[in-house]
């Protein structure tokens, strides 16, 4: 488990931060540097935890992983499948060096999200350098704990601005002993109207994904389940099933490279196929849309807003003004305030998520 | 200047109070009689009674907006209720403080079968928004025991669980959207039919805050498609280690099941009793395992899980017949904790949670705890995620004895603290087991609870006292406490 990188340097990240927090120098947080396109333009001085690193406890049969922020996914996620368990949550791996931190940290989960539950959903506890310095436990090592205010789920997507996160404790599964891959020819509307049927049965989903006429459906679970369930759906079954999956998730799939902005819509699954121009690829099976377009950042957000959800600049545009949905004033007035009390110096990520955040 | 925290803060004047509430709400909406407020005076944990100042039972958010603004104004505390079946008693009220019941918000607003989610006001019981789903073959996953009465609104507050959650969540994991009142009256709307929200995760903060940040009026869940099958094994052991040992076997070899429930002994024999569930009453304990899911994967997991039992050396393997009998195996289980209440004058439920592989070296401890007190314990483990519900067996009427009680209480929570788990899983901290939080946490976590506090609550009137202790009160409880000589806070003043 442990290998020669491994390292705690939990004390001197501590003595750098006291250090930013009495020049009041801003903190730009870094892991694997793979997720810097993502948020707002921040300024600040580079603070790399990638050299805090290391898997601090695994043990299978509790299906519990505490690693430190630094580990890079792919470590954990390989020791995780020596013992046939996984991430249920498929964290995007946006280069070969995105870390545990910056995966828990940015929130983001992969295809397997809608069926198996988002990265907030899997943290069981934290260690955190808060901006106030000090170093903090909250959560643990058990799957159940209401003890005091759930700060370690909270932490989750908060982009660095509330604290660096040190160790993270996550429940991890099994990996589904058969994968299959469906693929049948539909509209859009077809294939929403079908990947929302499906998810309210009783099939081993684990993916459905919606891209230039096609639809994708994964089942995992049970040889002899997925079996019957292909059975029941019909379609094409798709031989390579483990590439298409990954390249959705980690934005290698041709529908992501070409440099225009790229928002990602967050909706109602079920939403009918959206006005607006541009081209998509609908995942979470039509609860995540990626749209490039030529709109509006007001176009987009009303028509994310108007269908129940919210919109984000994922990638490229305009990245000094706002790239995330607009909160509502109630809640951007609480938001600062739950920034001041974690990080009352505003050095942590200074404006990564929000303007004055 | 420091204001004093509002519990502490001298009676206001009552009928002031009485006659500004009675602007804002109906007569039938307002109690303040002493025998109108006697219902009210406790919760599921009925070992701490408290009258309120009044009883506010609103009717509409506007409502409950105002009589929170009033309270704000007037710097009156104020404690949220659900059913009040909450067994760390997170509802009970307070002397100089408003009680606020959601109690009529009991409607159901929507289902959208297609986007799979129901939208619910706070008093709706838990059970009733899986009866509403049903039709369209869909459920809410999160099923504490006492579903047929707890709201979702408490669901919420509590962060409650229930026997499916190592495989379906907890209610942090099925809730998708709330509309929060603050303290001040405003209204927070925090993420809805989508899977995620903008910003941080206020959904997470709020689950399981026991009431201390906002008032709940609206609740937007999430439903699951019904299993195709569920399937119960039910299988006896000839000592409780064995048991603990075959449940890691089980999730070993890669099998999450719906529920993985363990009983002893005492628990067997009183839910027996009760029920009549067909268990062994001889077993030291009982494991009941339940796989649900597509039809082909269950018949395959059953027929590995048997094999896993049987090599873990269970004494007698059982897989329910029917419909009829799963029924049953589960209704002993889910009566365990009125099947003790038959056997005992009065018991005391715990909620510690613990790593599973832990169990053996905790139970016998827990054992010998109950040796030395004097006092019996049935324990009801949900197996799967490490929560174990020791109950503690008393008679409130013999002087001391519910004192004892609570101190063995304390000594099994500081246990599982103490091997890596927390001093509470699903039911809360609340007024309970406020002084073991103390213990469960370091002064700067919970300075940095009442930081959170503060951004939402910044006079603390919402449920004050509870789920978090002040560090004033940990020093006065750590001098109750000493571990090995050492104080547990040493840099804290005593006084």
């Amino acid at each position: 488990m442990e290998t020669a990188m491994d390292a705690d340097i939990g004390a001197a990240l501590q003595n750098t931060l006291l250090e930013a927090i009495a020049q009041r120098t801003p903190l730009r947080i870094v892991g694997g540097d793979s997720k810097s396109f993502y948020g707002r333009v921040t300024q600040g001085e580079r603070l790399s935890v990638a050299g805090h690193r290391g898997v601090v406890s695994y043990e299978p049969t509790e299906l519990v992983i505490t690693a430190r922020a630094g580990t890079p996914l792919a470590e954990i996620e390989a020791l995780l499948a020596e013992h046939g368990q996984m991430l249920p949550f498929e964290p995007p791996h946006f280069s070969a060096g995105s870390t545990l931190g910056g995966a828990i940290a940015s929130g983001l989960s992969g295809p397997r999200r809608p069926y198996a539950g988002g990265a907030r959903d899997f943290v069981l506890g934290v260690t955190v350098l808060t901006g106030k310095g000090e170093i903090l436990r909250f959560g643990g090592q058990v799957m159940k704990n209401v003890a005091g205010f759930d700060v370690s789920r909270f932490l989750a997507g908060s982009l660095g601005t509330l604290g660096i996160l040190l160790e993270v404790s996550l429940k991890v599964l099994p990996r589904p002993e058969s994968e299959q891959t469906l693929l049948f020819e539909s509209s859009d509307r077809d294939a929403i109207q079908c990947m929302n049927a499906w998810a309210g049965q009783s099939l081993p989903l684990s993916g459905a994904v919606f891209d230039n006429g096609w639809l994708y459906l994964r089942l995992s679970g049970s040889t002899a389940a997925v079996h019957a369930a292909g059975g029941k759906l019909g379609g094409e079954t798709v031989t390579d099933t483990t590439t298409f999956w990954a390249e959705v998730r980690d934005h290698r799939h041709p529908f992501f490279g070409d440099g225009v902005p790229l928002w990602r819509l967050s909706l109602p699954p079920a939403t009918p196929p959206l006005d607006l121009p541009g081209t998509w690829l609908l995942d979470w099976g039509g609860a995540q849309r990626w749209l490039k377009t030529s709109a509006s950042a007001e176009a987009v957000r009303e028509t994310a807003a108007k269908a129940g959800g919210h919109a984000a600049l994922f990638r490229g545009g305009d990245r000094q003004s706002e790239v995330f949905h607009p909160l509502s004033p109630a809640v951007a007035a609480l938001h600062k305030r739950l920034k001041a009390e974690f990080d009352p110096q505003a050095i942590l990520n200074p404006g990564r998520m929000y303007r004055g955040l | 200047m420091q204001t004093p925290a509002a519990h502490d803060n001298p009676p206001l004047d009552k009928p002031a109070l009485i006659s500004a509430l009675r602007r804002l709400l109906p007569a039938e909406s307002l109690l303040f009689e002493r025998e109108d407020l006697r219902p009210y005076e406790c919760d599921g944990l009925s070992a701490y009674r408290e009258l309120p100042l009044a009883v506010c039972l609103p009717q509409t958010v506007e409502q409950v907006r105002e009589v929170l603004r009033l309270c704000h104004e007037r710097n009156v505390p104020v404690v949220a209720r659900g059913a009040g079946t909450g067994l760390s008693g997170g509802a009970l009220p307070l002397p100089n403080g408003v009680l606020l019941s959601l109690a009529k918000f009991m409607r159901i607003l929507e289902i959208d079968p297609v986007n799979r989610i129901a939208r619910v006001q706070p008093g709706v019981r838990n059970l009733a928004i899986s009866q509403a789903a049903a039709p369209y073959g869909l459920y809410y996953a999160p099923d504490p025991s006492s579903q047929i009465a707890c709201t979702i609104g408490g669901n919420v507050a509590e962060n409650s669980g229930g026997v499916h959650c190592l495989k379906y969540g907890l209610t942090v994991h099925n809730v998708l959207g709330l509309k929060v009142l603050t303290i001040d009256g405003e209204l927070l709307e925090i993420g809805g039919a989508a899977l995620d929200a903008p910003g941080y995760d206020l959904l997470a903060l709020m689950t399981g805050s026991e009431g201390l940040l906002g008032v709940i009026v609206e609740v937007t869940v999430k439903l699951l498609p019904k299993p195709e099958r569920a399937q119960v094994v039910l299988a006896a052991f000839g000592d409780v280690v064995k048991a603990g040992e075959a449940v890691g076997r089980i999730i070993g070899a890669g099998i999450i099941p719906g529920g993985l429930e363990m009983m002893d002994n005492l628990a067997i024999r009183a839910a027996e009793d009760f029920i009549h569930a067909g268990y062994p009453v001889d077993a030291a304990a009982i494991l009941l395992c339940e796989l649900d899911g597509a039809n082909e994967e269950v018949s395959e997991q059953i027929l590995r899980v048997r094999q896993l039992l049987q090599e873990a050396g269970a004494t007698e393997v059982r897989t329910a017949r029917d419909e009829q009998e799963r029924a049953k195996f589960w209704a002993g289980r889910k009566a365990a904790f009125p099947a003790v209440g038959r056997i005992s004058p009065d018991y005391y439920c715990m909620d510690g949670t613990i790593p599973r592989k832990r169990l053996p070296e905790v139970l016998s401890r827990i054992a010998e705890l109950s040796r030395e007190y004097d006092l019996p314990v049935a324990n009801v483990f949900h197996a799967g995620d490490g929560n174990l519900h020791p109950l503690i067996l008393y008679d409130a009427n013999i002087p001391g004895e519910l004192e004892r009680t609570e101190e063995f209480g304390g000594k099994i929570l500081d246990l599982c603290v103490a091997v890596g788990g927390a001093i509470t899983g699903e039911h809360g901290v609340g007024m309970e087991k406020i002084k073991q939080m103390c213990h469960q946490f370091a002064p700067p976590e919970l300075a940095q609870f009442h930081s959170v506090k503060h951004a939402f609550d910044p006079q603390g009137l919402l449920n004050p006292g509870k789920a978090v202790p002040t560090l004033h009160r940990c020093a006065e409880f750590g001098a109750m406490h000493v571990h090995g000589g050492k104080l547990s806070h040493p840099e804290l003043e005593r006084f």
